[in-house]
Order: structure tokens, then C-alpha cells, then sequence
């Protein structure tokens, strides 16, 4: 498992970059991951980052996109907005949480 | 083994436009044969791709109002259920059969037909309805599904699919 060092902080991340160990990540971590992929975070960002670490934390699985509007309460097109083009992905990356497994 | 890298390892979104796009020929009126193409396009959709679905013949049961959620599965003909075929013709088995499946489906988390029609377009979809269909039905775009952006032609239809993969469900 390779381990990168972005911004100061060491973490396990798998070949494509998306972090396997949710314990090592944090808030400022998240602003560092998300400036690296053009995202600057504001409110709505976070609302949904917490909402997924909190899902993940309980269901042991990333949430996808259908799960973080019905249940995390945000709609399909600001999450679009937020996190443009591959919300779903981009959304878990900065969350520090693996790619959703399923399919709707 | 541990390697450690010295530049950062960032996922490549590979964002901006990729010039992928996928047009999806929804043909079919079933309710089993409604989910592939929605889910496809969710899933395409999700991947950044420019996607269109164009309803045509049994499809437009998907986007008439009277119809999209109210559509049916049934045995017959389908020896996938690994049923009798002659339980299938029998009264309420499609009925049944329906409810069966729409269970299933609701368990996953998994809208029905309209709200995943909506899902759909919040995510960026286009929903296109064949002419010649509408013709034949007797339908105004007023009996469509209100997303639905226009009755186009087979030859519009070529036309805004130019490039795209292309699927016929």
C-alpha cells in the first residue's frame, strides 16, 4: 500500500490516490485535498463531507449519491454543483473515504 | 511492501470536457426493461458523461404521464423466472409479479420510475421523445413527463447523438 505526503501530512492512499485509512484524515486535510483537485470548500461543501463521514461511520460504506440526497438531505444538482462532474468520487476523495460501490 | 512517493499521489478526475457521450434508446415499456437504461444513465452521468435518453415505441410508457409509474412485469414470455410459463397467464400473476419486483428494487434504495426520471435530469441528463411515437399515440408534449425537453425526429435524433456510444435497450 503506497503512502504519500501531501501538505505535511503522511497518508496511506490506494494506487489511485483515494486514502484507505479513514482514521488518518481530518479537517484541514480535507481543505488540502480538495484545493489539489480545484475545489475550494465552503459551508455546502462541508455539510456534505460530514454527512458522508458520519454515514461512513455508520453503515461501514461510502454513500452514494441517491443516499447523500434522500437521506443526507442534498439535492442531486448542488451536488453537481459542489463537486462537478464525478461529484460521487470527488465527494469521497476529499472525504478521505473510499469510491462508492453502488450503483444508484 | 511500503513505497513512498515524493510528489503527491491526486486522483486524475481527468475534468473538463472528455468528449464522451452516451445516447441511450429506450424501446421498451416493462418495468424490468425501464431500470437498465436509468441506471446506465445515472451511473454515465455520475462519470461526468454527456448523456441523452430518446424514448421511442414501448419506451414512451416511461415518460407518459398516464403510464411511467404504473408500469408492469410479467412472467410471460420471460423463462428467467424459472416458473411455469402457464402461471404467468394466469389472473393477478403480473400484477403480483409487479408488486414482487418493485419491492425488490425499493429495497435497494432504488427509486421508481418517475423520481429516477428526475434524478436523471438534476444530474444533467436530457430526455428526448420520439415524433413518429408521439404521432401514433396521439400524444401532446403536455401528456409527457414535464422534463422531457421535445418531440424530436429520428433524424434530430442523429443529429444530437452525433459521437455518442450508443445503446438500444
Amino acid at each position: 500500500m503506497p503512502t504519500t505526503t501531501i501538505d505535511g501530512h503522511l497518508i496511506h492512499v490506494n494506487d489511485e490516490g483515494f486514502m484507505t485509512d479513514p482514521d488518518e484524515w481530518s479537517e484541514p486535510l480535507a481543505k488540502t485535498l480538495a484545493a489539489g483537485i480545484g475545489i475550494d470548500l465552503t459551508d455546502e461543501h462541508w455539510k456534505a463531507i460530514r454527512f458522508l463521514r458520519d454515514d461512513f461511520a455508520q453503515e461501514g460504506e461510502t454513500a452514494t449519491l441517491r443516499r447523500i440526497s434522500v437521506i443526507g438531505g442534498i439535492p442531486t444538482k448542488s451536488l453537481f454543483q459542489l463537486f462537478p462532474q464525478k461529484p460521487a468520487k470527488k465527494l469521497a476523495y476529499v472525504a478521505g473515504l473510499p469510491k462508492p460501490h453502488g450503483c444508484v | 511492501m511500503s513505497i513512498t512517493e515524493s510528489a503527491p499521489i491526486v486522483p486524475s478526475f481527468e475534468d473538463g470536457d472528455t468528449g464522451r457521450k452516451l445516447a441511450i434508446i429506450c424501446s421498451k415499456g416493462n418495468l424490468d426493461m425501464a431500470y437498465p437504461a436509468l441506471v446506465l444513465a445515472n451511473a454515465a452521468l455520475g462519470e461526468g458523461v454527456e448523456t441523452h435518453l430518446f424514448f421511442t415505441f414501448w419506451g414512451f410508457d416511461m415518460i407518459n404521464k398516464k403510464t411511467m409509474g404504473d408500469l408492469k412485469f410479467t412472467m410471460l414470455g420471460n423463462t428467467a423466472t424459472h416458473l411455469p410459463q402457464g402461471l404467468g397467464g394466469l389472473p393477478g400473476m403480473t400484477a403480483m409479479a409487479t408488486h414482487q419486483l418493485k419491492k425488490s428494487i425499493d429495497e435497494l434504495g432504488i427509486p421508481e420510475v418517475p423520481e429516477f426520471l428526475q434524478q436523471i435530469v438534476d444530474s444533467g441528463g436530457h430526455l428526448w421523445a420520439c415524433r413518429m411515437s408521439a404521432d401514433m399515440q396521439h400524444l401532446q408534449p403536455d401528456d409527457l413527463y414535464d422534463e422531457v425537453e421535445a418531440i424530436i425526429s429520428a433524424a434530430d435524433f442523429i443529429e444530437k447523438s452525433a459521437g455518442a456510444q450508443l445503446l438500444f435497450i
